[in-house]
């Protein structure tokens, strides 16, 4: 017979589903949601006060004809001012560049001083850039990044090996914007979102792929169609992870392999030893724990991944506990066959 | 001298159905849970089946979940899971003695089963928990790593997503403990395999 007045368990849960509904409509309405490209390029650009740095008085000299997208001139021929549309490739935005690394540098410590003269000469468009390592190479100070070891690994790359000297480190790391940002940012999916628009900067856009190449861009949607959960795989992992040959001495692998050689295996992530602890994550759960202590650093490190979030401590636990209950078990049993029960 | 047994019908075939069902599908998820928990390149089951047959079972499971919430709102089964909180600890202290002690001495179980009472109060404790918390919470972080995309990216400061695993994680230990602890409380019966045997014709043989 069923007792009515009672309050079934079934009836609880349903209130506690409602609840739970509730609260859990509240935090998504209240989230931030997953990083915006846009919003991780110019975090915080609007607010910084770039008269503060040394050079930027300087710079102004480049920066009130390159710093938008109008430049003004006195033609002395004609005797009047002429107004002109910056081609869009030229113009430096103050507010990323004085976000960016070089934010303390003036434009004449890389560009020619003759640059300073208006009309620029023609043949100043032949000079030849500086790669990362012809200042960063040998400098103690900037031995922690191993600025060696990731030109080793980049002229070893796909990138150099197809391209040659053609492919400079300025393709992927726009000195006017570039920063850094897997040891600095504590927001693993910013760093992320950051890290592979570098990639999309040019596998995203066929005219600057195609500056390298005759070839047709490939549909990045479509060639990874076999990866099953495509959106959350795009969102949480970085492209170099299954692209790029990583090691345990780079928190950005440079060395990127051909398609052939990317990794295609589930368990390459998803199991023990997974590539993903070779860089960005260990190197951020480290941190993590360093700042937030164990539980929290290894448990809610911003890293779930099915299969190699073992954690040995919980392991240990788990096993532990079911090893007591089998023993429990085993041990009730034995004594019942002893009694014939 | 023993006591003549009796045949109880106490489970009616919506509840046999669902039982096996339910049963084959914790074995499955178990199976390829821990199988992508411990997943290794030379892992037994590979991981992509694992996850594929995972999550089917998953989804199963989630209908086959509903059949039983129903089933226990509208039927006469769902007073079986009314707990009466009056005396109840010391009716599990009882049970818990019956298990511990009083069976190897062969005394009369405590709370013998009948068809107004067809669970003991530990029966009770421990369907109710695994049936109305652990399960319910154990599907719904399912479905929120079925899809990421739904699941908060933080709440109170914790990334949701690793929220919902470790939820996940841990409730489907529980379910794994109960698995042993529940196949292992059916040995005891008229004979080891009786309870077995009555989740097939649905009579129950009282001892």
């Amino acid at each position: 017979m069923i007792h009515k007045a009672n309050i079934r368990p079934a009836w609880v849960v349903l209130v506690l589903l409602l609840v739970f509904t509730l609260i859990f409509s509240f935090a998504k309405s209240t989230d931030p949601g997953a990083p915006v490209a846009m919003d991780v390029v110019q975090q915080s650009a609007l607010h910084v006060d770039y008269l503060k740095f040394k050079n930027a008085k300087e710079n102004e000299q480049c920066l009130k004809c390159h710093g938008q997208s109008k430049y003004t001139f006195e033609n002395k021929d004609a005797g009047k001012m002429v107004r002109k549309k910056m081609y869009s490739d030229l113009i430096i935005k103050r507010d990323l560049f004085y976000l960016s690394n070089h934010r303390e540098f003036k434009c004449t410590d890389c560009h020619s001083e003759d640059y300073l003269s208006f009309p620029h000469q023609g043949n100043l468009r032949m000079e030849s850039k500086p790669s990362c390592i012809d200042c960063h190479g040998g400098d103690e100070k900037y031995a922690k990044f191993k600025f060696e070891a990731i030109d080793t690994a980049f002229l070893a790359s796909v990138h150099s090996e197809k391209h040659s000297a053609d492919f400079t480190c300025w393709m992927c790391h726009n000195a006017h914007t570039y920063r850094i940002n897997a040891r600095t940012n504590e927001n693993l999916k910013e760093t992320i979102t950051y890290d592979n628009l570098i990639c999309l900067n040019c596998h995203g856009d066929a005219s600057n792929y195609q500056l390298l190449t005759d070839k047709q861009k490939p549909n990045l949607i479509d060639k990874h169609d076999w990866l099953p959960n495509q959106a959350s795989h795009f969102t949480n992992v970085r492209c170099i992870e299954c692209h790029a040959r990583n090691d345990d001495t780079l928190v950005v692998a440079h060395h990127v392999v051909s398609k052939a050689l990317a990794v295609r295996k589930c368990e390459s992530c998803h199991a023990k030893n997974s590539i993903l602890y070779a860089s960005l994550y260990s190197y951020t759960v480290k941190e993590n724990v360093k700042k937030s202590g164990i539980i929290k650093g290894l448990l809610f490190s911003e890293t779930a991944t099915i299969g190699p979030d073992q954690n040995n401590t919980l392991n240990y636990i788990s096993l532990t506990i079911f090893g007591i209950i089998l023993l429990i078990i085993l041990f009730h049993a034995f004594l019942r066959s002893k009694k014939s029960i | 001298m023993s006591q003549p047994s009796e045949r109880l019908y106490l489970y009616p075939l919506w509840i046999r159905i669902w039982h096996m069902t339910n049963a084959l599908l914790c074995l499955v998820l178990i199976i390829t849970g821990l199988s992508m928990q411990y997943s290794t390149p030379s892992t037994m089951v590979k991981f992509s089946v694992a996850v594929s047959v995972h999550n089917l079972a998953g989804i199963i499971l989630s209908i086959s979940y509903v059949v039983f919430f129903l089933g226990n709102l509208f039927t006469g089964n769902g007073v079986h899971y009314v707990i009466s909180v009056s005396g109840f600890i010391k009716r599990l202290y009882g049970q818990f003695m019956y298990y511990t002690v009083g069976i190897f001495k062969k005394t009369a179980p405590p709370y013998p089963v009948s068809e107004e009472l067809k669970f003991n109060p530990l029966q009770q404790f421990s369907y109710v928990a695994i049936m109305y918390f652990i399960v319910p919470l154990v599907v719904l972080s399912g479905w929120g790593l079925l899809f990421p995309q739904i699941t908060v990216n933080s709440l109170f400061g914790v990334s949701g997503l690793d929220l919902t695993d470790i939820v996940h994680i841990v409730m489907g230990f529980f379910i794994s403990i109960f698995m042993c602890v529940h196949i292992y409380f059916c040995t005891i019966g008229k004979s080891p395999l009786s309870n077995f045997k009555s989740m097939i014709d649905g009579y129950h043989e009282t001892h």
